[in-house]
Order: structure tokens, then sequence, then C-alpha cells
């Protein structure tokens, strides 16, 4: 479009403008002041002193160690973990139910998606948390807190999970079931032998992600309520942090977190890239 | 003798759409028939009504006596007499060419594993790619794939094997295997129901020879009388756009 226009300008007006290339020197050079120039601002106005004393407080992030990685990431990584296999499975039963043949199994899997993504996490959490111990009074939940937060993470997990797997069970071509059935395979056979294994290959850069995503949502699980041996790493900073009167705890529980997602989003990049490649 | 298949009044409509106008034929254990016809005749509708890929609208299939039509029969139990070969391949990309080929023996008929390999690997001996059986489909050429995908119906030890054009989606001068491979299974007595637009493979492989058109069987008979010397119009014109491609909006001449 922009050459377009200027083919036609330089056609009908052959006065001394500005060539493409020179404009584009200009608006850099602009962008690259602009961005100086709130650099030095944020170097002038705010006080730094301040700032790494409240954030970046060395005497007080240690005092989070060990006991951050060892109470902290080691629940934050359990919870998430055992949410995600079974939602995982979860998700892989709603998503067949979804594609299933009888009407009610397909109503219950639409339902059940709709309600568990479009409620906020939070809501769940606390909901099982504080429910379900009152409408459940002689159920004993296995494993507490690890089997509450496990349930928690898994159900609302799973609503998402289905919707992945759904789309990666339309995404294999319709002839695989057809070469199945022709074996002698029965629709459910070929579906676990065929089907669903081809399904998760094609969807594991998604499935990466919402990993991702769950290590985040596990954050939300405090509000169910444990004990300290139960805190996550979102939680384990801010009590730290509130005992304290010190930001630091915060932010090196929010480093941990990175450590932990920026690496699986590498993956997801590298996932996607090599199915691009396998496809050309 | 109960004909390998019988196919009897075969109707098949896809909403308003007639595909399949009422068919009849039959296959003896043993021989090779072919079908020929345009694109769009109904030929693969007729394959896939005949395992019962497609639910026929009306009428009866019956292979080795059995009616797979029938509204109690065990469709999965049924199908494993017929072996499917199709235009795609169709392999299982996530296995191995020898899992491709054991899979089904092993899930459907409970062979053990080493018997699934073993009946799996000598059927890929015989359409000659044993030597990629640890390969996955993804690194074969056509040809290769069609013929695993021959080799894993085979494993099944099918009475009937139902191939839909297996040569359309190869190039050229892969397709002479892929020939070979279903000659060699003829020659041992394998009865054969293949949709083909190879003319020469009807010729000399064929007993039978099914011209379709528009949903209809318009003439059926040995390969030297239906291709030979072809008694109706449209079979004439086929013939004529097919074995003369270059000349395909020429006058059809009647060969005399
Ligand atoms: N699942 C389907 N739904 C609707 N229409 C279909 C379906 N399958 C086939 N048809 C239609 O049925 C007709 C016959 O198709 P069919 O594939 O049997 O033809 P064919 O003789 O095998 O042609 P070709 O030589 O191109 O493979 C076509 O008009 C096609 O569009
Ligand atoms: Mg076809």
């Amino acid at each position: 479009m922009t050459t377009d226009t200027t083919v036609a300008e330089a056609g009908t007006a052959p006065r001394a403008r500005l060539s493409p290339r020179k404009r584009k020197k200009i608006s850099l050079t602009i962008q690259y002041a602009v961005f100086a120039v709130a650099i030095a601002l944020l170097v002038l106005v705010a006080d730094w002193q301040a700032i790494q004393h409240a954030f970046f407080n060395l005497d007080e992030a240690r005092k989070a160690f060990p006991d951050i990685l060892s109470i902290g990431l080691k629940n934050t990584i359990i919870y998430t973990l055992s949410g995600y296999v079974l939602g995982f499975f979860l998700g892989l039963v709603v998503a067949l139910m979804r594609l299933s043949d009888v009407v009610p199994y397909r109503a219950v899997a639409l339902v059940y998606i709709e309600v568990f993504r479009g409620l906020p996490a939070i809501v769940v959490f606390m909901i099982l948390g504080f429910g379900m111990p009152i409408a459940f009074t002689d159920f004993e939940m296995p494993y507490d807190p690890y089997g509450t937060v496990a349930l928690a993470l898994g159900l609302v997990s799973a609503a998402y999970l289905a919707e992945t797997f759904r789309a990666g069970i339309q995404a294999v071509p319709k002839g695989q079931t057809e070469a199945a059935r022709s074996l002698g395979m029965s629709q459910g056979r070929a579906m676990i032998t065929v089907i669903v294994p081809q399904a998760i290959r094609i969807v594991v850069p998604p499935l990466t992600n919402e990993l991702i995503l769950l290590f985040k949502d596990s954050s939300l699980v405090f509000v169910i309520g444990f004990t300290l041996s139960g805190y996550d790493l979102f939680k384990f900073g801010e009590s730290l942090s509130n005992q304290t009167g010190n930001s630091t705890p915060l932010i090196v529980a929010g480093m941990l977190y990175l450590c932990l997602t920026v690496p699986l989003g590498y993956l997801v990049r590298k996932l996607e890239a090599k199915q691009k490649r396998g496809r050309v | 003798m109960t004909a390998a298949v019988q196919v009897a009044g075969l109707h098949k409509s896809f909403g308003d759409l007639e595909v399949l106008k009422g068919i009849d034929f039959t296959v003896e254990a043993g021989q090779v028939v072919c079908i020929i016809g345009p694109s769009g005749s109904g030929k693969s509708t007729l394959l896939r009504c005949v395992n019962l890929l497609e639910q026929p609208t009306a009428g009866q299939v019956f292979v080795s006596g059995t009616e797979l039509t029938h509204i109690d029969v065990d469709i999965d139990a049924a199908r494993r007499r017929l072996g499917m070969v199709f235009q795609q391949f169709n392999l299982f990309g996530h296995m191995s060419v020898l899992d491709n080929v054991s899979i089904a023996q092993r899930r459907v008929l409970k062979r053990s594993k080493a018997k699934a390999a073993e009946i799996g690997m000598r059927n890929l001996e015989k359409v000659g790619v044993a030597e990629k059986a640890e390969q996955y489909p993804a690194q074969l050429s056509g040809g290769q794939q069609q013929r695993v995908a021959i080799a894993r119906a085979l494993s099944m030890d099918p009475d009937v094997m139902l191939f839909d054009e297996p040569t359309s989606a190869l190039d050229p001068e892969l397709v002479g295997d892929v020939l070979g491979a279903m000659r060699q299974l003829a020659d041992e007595g394998m009865t054969m129901l293949v949709v083909t637009h190879e003319m020469q493979f009807a010729r000399e492989v064929a007993d039978v020879v099914l011209f379709m058109d528009e949903g209809v069987v318009v003439e059926h008979g040995p390969p030297a009388q239906v291709i030979g010397n072809p008694q109706h119009e449209r079979t004439r014109t086929f013939l004529h756009r097919v074995l003369n491609p270059t000349h395909a909006d020429d006058e059809a001449t009647t060969p005399s």
C-alpha cells in the first residue's frame, strides 16, 4: 500500500520530496529518541535507593532461602503437576464425550467446559476449599491439602485441555479412522490406538502453554487456606513480605515463577517451529 | 460355492444426491474385478459401501455368504474379511512401518507381538519393503507407503482385498512397483475388487471389468469385451478420453 502511493506521488508530483528511505530513517531516529528520553526520565525521577531497599534487598532475599525453595517452589511444582495430570486425563475424557454420538454425553461435556472456562479460577477454588467440607462432611479428602488443590486445578484446567484435545482430534485426517475401521477396529479402539496419540502430538505446543498458565493459576490456591508447610510460591513470598514489611521476597518468588515458565515458553516456540518445518 | 462378494440392489444417497442407483454384481472367489468409470460416477462410494465405511441407503452386501448390511451383524468382525487400500495410503503416521502392519493383528485378532511381527514382516517382504520396517511412513516414498498399506491389509488375512485408485496419488515412475505387487497378489489367487484408471492393468489382470457411470453399472464383462470392444456409447467415450488424453475433445471413434 505504501509503495503504491509513493509510486503514484512520484509519478504525478515530481517535486523534491523525502524518499521513502529517508523517511524511514527519520521515523526510526524519532523512535530511538523517545525511548532514550523515557529511560532518562525513569533514571532521574525514580528514587533508586528506595526501590532497591524495597524490592532488591539482598539481606531480605537471603532470609527467604532456603525455605522459599523447599516449601514454596516445591509446593507450586507439586500443585501444578498434580493438577495438570488430573486435568489432562479429565480433559481427554471430556473431549471424547464432547465428540460422542451420545447426546447426553455431549451435553454434559459442553456444560462442563462452559462452566469451568467461564468461572474465575478463584471462585472454583473457594467453593472447593470452603464448600466441599461443609457439603460432604463425612468425606475426608486424601492427602490434604494436595488432594484438594489437585482437584481444584484439575477441574479448571480440564475445561481448557478438553477444548485443546477436541481441536487435536478433529485435526487428525478422517482417513486415519477409516483405515483403522477397515482393519476391523471398533470406533473406540480406533480412537485409542490411532486418533488420540496423533491428536496429542498435534497439540503438544498448546498443551505446554496450558501448563504455563496453570503454573500461574496455582498461585490462587492460597484461598483454599493452608498452614505454612502447604504454602505455594506466591503465598510464601507474600506472607514473608508481610512479616518483614519488605517486598523483596515477592520479587524472589516472581523470579522463581519465571524460572519455571520462561524455559517452558521457549520449549513451546521450539516445538511450534519444529511442527511448522515438519508440515512444509 | 458362495460368491466372495455379492452386491444386490445397492442404493446410496447423500441427502438429495443419489450417487448409487441400484448396483448388482458378484465377485467369485479368486476373481479380480476392476471398476472403471469417469470421476464422480460413484466408484469410491460403491467400494466404501462394500465394507460399510458408508452405510448404504438400500440394498444388500454379502461377503462369503454373510450379509454385512444385516442389522444384527457384528460389523467390526465382518469387516476383517475385507482388506482395504486407499488412494491416500492412510498409514498411521505415529507408528513405524512394522507397527503399522502389526497393530491391528495384535489389538483386533489378539495375536502375540512376536506372531504379529512375523506375519507383518512376511507381508512386507512379499511387497518388497521389508527393509523399511523400522522407518516411519513420512520417510518413505509414496510407492513404498502404498505397498506398506497393502501389507498392512494382507496381515489381517482378508478373504477379499478392496483397492480404491491405489496408484492415483503416485508419481508415474512409482506406479509400476505398486501395480507389480497387486499383480503378484492376483497371481496368488487373492480375490480383488479394484477401482482403477490403469487400463493396461485392468486389461491384463482383471477377470471382469465393470464400467460405471452416473451411479449405475453400464457394462460388464471380460476386459477384452468391455475395454477391447465396448458395446455402449458412454463406455466408448470414456475409454477414448482415458486412452487418448491429449485428444480428449476429439469425436470418439468406434474401434473396429
Ligand atoms: N460423504 C459425501 N457426502 C456428500 N457427497 C458425497 C460424499 N462422498 C461422495 N459424494 C458425492 O458422490 C459422488 C460420487 O463420488 P465418488 O467419490 O464415489 O466418485 P468416484 O467415482 O470415486 O470419483 P473419482 O474418480 O473422482 O474418485 C460425487 O458427486 C461426490 O461429490
Ligand atoms: Mg474415487
